[in-house]
């Protein structure tokens, strides 16, 4: 899967819980789910939980603590495919 | 120096005959039932397979919810509750805070329940025992503790009072009334969205089928089968759904210029201790009275200014018991006992909902003129009928202006609320009876 593939599901699954529209429409790789986004932290984990059905993956807790941004994600998620 | 004055001025339900206020009316007007044969309860093996359960299209929450609130919802109760209070909410002509601004410091949220969530609940608990806890999610707390109701009313609207979550069995409802009168009355409020609600579901039913306290010879028939009153009343029809009312200080809603349903006079709230008679499932009748008779005396009303009653009345054997406690506490009986109705002939018993939905069926009799009638009461019950004249228990929607009507809950635990409701005037001295 590319960097822009993974990128465009992650917009599709982080959208319900963004609370700054304007960040949202310019997300990138650099782009932060809690300071930029504005995503309610408790909201993080149903974040993980989605992006663990749409990729059919398992992320533990150290994993989990580190996905904080697009970017980050993005490694976490090629990690564990690349694992299955 | 006189009480703070306080009053009705909005309203909101989601009843199973009605999903909102108006179709609510119309079907309390008409002798509508909600009751229904539910297809998942002959499946489980339930002895009763009817219950009252509200129904609308999953669409019909967007209204209510945003999409991360309908993220993985599964929680009737919290359903039912959000949409009866934003709607009573909206009816009072009451606007939500955006979200930079402050909160609302002198309005509040007491909204009751018996337990919120169990369908929720009941995933939580498969996935927990399947080793899966991480896979809950944020939402499962927030569905199922008690508070949540009034913690999701509280946000979505924006108050700063006291936002809480009441309960008392049966009489949930009625008591959060009250709790919002006092709070308003002691000046610590302006405004209170007061309410209760109740899950519906084989999970909620479940333990009274158990106790066999529910019909079961009606599966074929559910309309006829709630029968308040009736000499052939044969147990309770499990309901759901919830109701809420705005109750304000007489000040702010004037200062608003609100549209005033009714005034609460007072009332009480107590419990039999589980003696004398009573126990967890079964009234003390002097705590019953002795209720009765605190509430018209915080009310400053006299037995005789009561119009009409809207009784617990869950159509039980104890139904006749109700009704020689209200004799005996208003020392009224014959054609001098006021009329008096149940809205549970239609509805069936909405448990910790019951005495929300059924206040805001009172008030709407005060402020639209009418004492709805009692279905499946034809043949009254011979202990009623040597109190009560059968032309003061009406089986038709009577046009009547009351002026002044109680409304009473009682719930397992031996606990009771009594609370009296008038028509609006300016002057405070009750209307002579008509």
């Amino acid at each position: 899967m590319t960097k822009e593939e993974l990128i465009s599901k992650l917009r599709t699954i982080v959208a319900p819980y963004v609370q700054n529209q304007e960040a949202f429409e310019n997300l990138s790789e650099e782009t932060d789910f809690i300071n930029d986004l504005e995503i309610n932290s408790a909201n993080l984990v149903d974040v993980i939980l989605d992006v663990e059905d749409e990729f059919d993956i398992e992320i533990d807790n150290d994993a989990m603590e580190k996905m904080l941004t697009i970017k980050a994600s993005i490694e976490i998620i090629q990690e564990k495919l690349a694992i299955k | 120096m006189d009480k703070k004055r306080v009053v009705i001025t909005g309203l909101g339900v989601v009843s199973p005959n009605g999903m909102n206020v108006s179709e609510f009316t119309n079907a309390i007007k008409h002798g509508i039932s909600g009751i229904q044969y539910i297809r998942e309860l002959e499946e489980l093996n339930f002895s009763c397979q009817i219950a009252g359960k509200p129904l609308y299209e999953n669409d019909y929450l967007n209204n209510y919810f945003n999409t991360i609130q309908r993220k993985g919802l599964n929680a009737s109760g919290l359903e039912y509750g959000v949409i009866s209070g934003l709607d009573a909410w909206k009816d009072a002509g009451l606007s939500i805070v955006e979200k930079e601004n402050s909160p609302l410091w002198e309005a509040g949220v007491i909204f009751g329940t018996g337990i919120l969530g169990v369908d929720k609940f009941r995933e939580a608990i498969y996935k927990v025992d399947e080793g899966k806890v991480r896979r809950l999610g944020s939402t499962s707390v927030l569905q199922t503790m008690a508070s949540g109701i009034s913690a999701f009313l509280g946000g979505m609207i924006g108050c700063g009072n006291i936002t809480t979550t009441n309960s008392s069995a049966c009489s949930t409802g009625t008591e959060a009334i009250l709790m919002a009168y006092d709070h308003i009355t002691s000046g610590k409020a302006e405004i209170i969205l007061a309410g209760s609600t109740s899950d519906s579901g084989p999970y909620i039913w479940g333990g009274f089928d158990a106790m066999r306290i529910l019909p079961h010879k009606y599966n074929n028939d559910p309309t006829i089968a709630s029968r308040p009153m009736s000499a052939t009343a044969s147990g309770f029809v499990p309901g759901s759904g919830a109701g809420a009312l705005v109750v304000e200080s007489l000040n702010s809603a004037k200062k608003r210029g609100a549209t005033i349903y009714a005034e609460i006079l007072g009332g009480h709230t107590n419990s039999g201790g589980q003696r004398g008679g009573g126990s967890m499932t079964a009234p003390n009748n002097i705590a019953v009275q002795k209720c009765i008779r605190q509430a018209i005396t915080n009310a400053n009303i006299r037995p005789d200014e009561i119009d009409a009653i809207n009784g617990h009345l869950t159509a039980t054997t104890k139904d006749a018991t109700e009704i020689r406690n209200w004799s005996q506490a208003l020392e009224l009986n014959g054609k001098e006992f006021p009329y008096i109705n149940s809205l549970k002939s239609l509805v069936g018993h909405c448990l910790a909902a019951s005495g929300s939905i059924e206040s805001v069926a009172t008030v709407l009799q005060l402020k639209e003129n009418f004492i709805f009638g009692n279905i499946n009461c034809e043949d009254l019950h011979p202990e009623i009928a040597a109190l009560v004249d059968r032309e003061r228990i009406p089986t038709k929607t009577i046009n009547k202006t009351p002026s002044v009507i109680m409304k009473a809950s009682f719930g397992f635990g031996d606990v009771n609320a009594c609370v009296v409701f008038k028509k609006f005037s300016e002057n405070k001295s009750t209307a002579t009876k008509n």
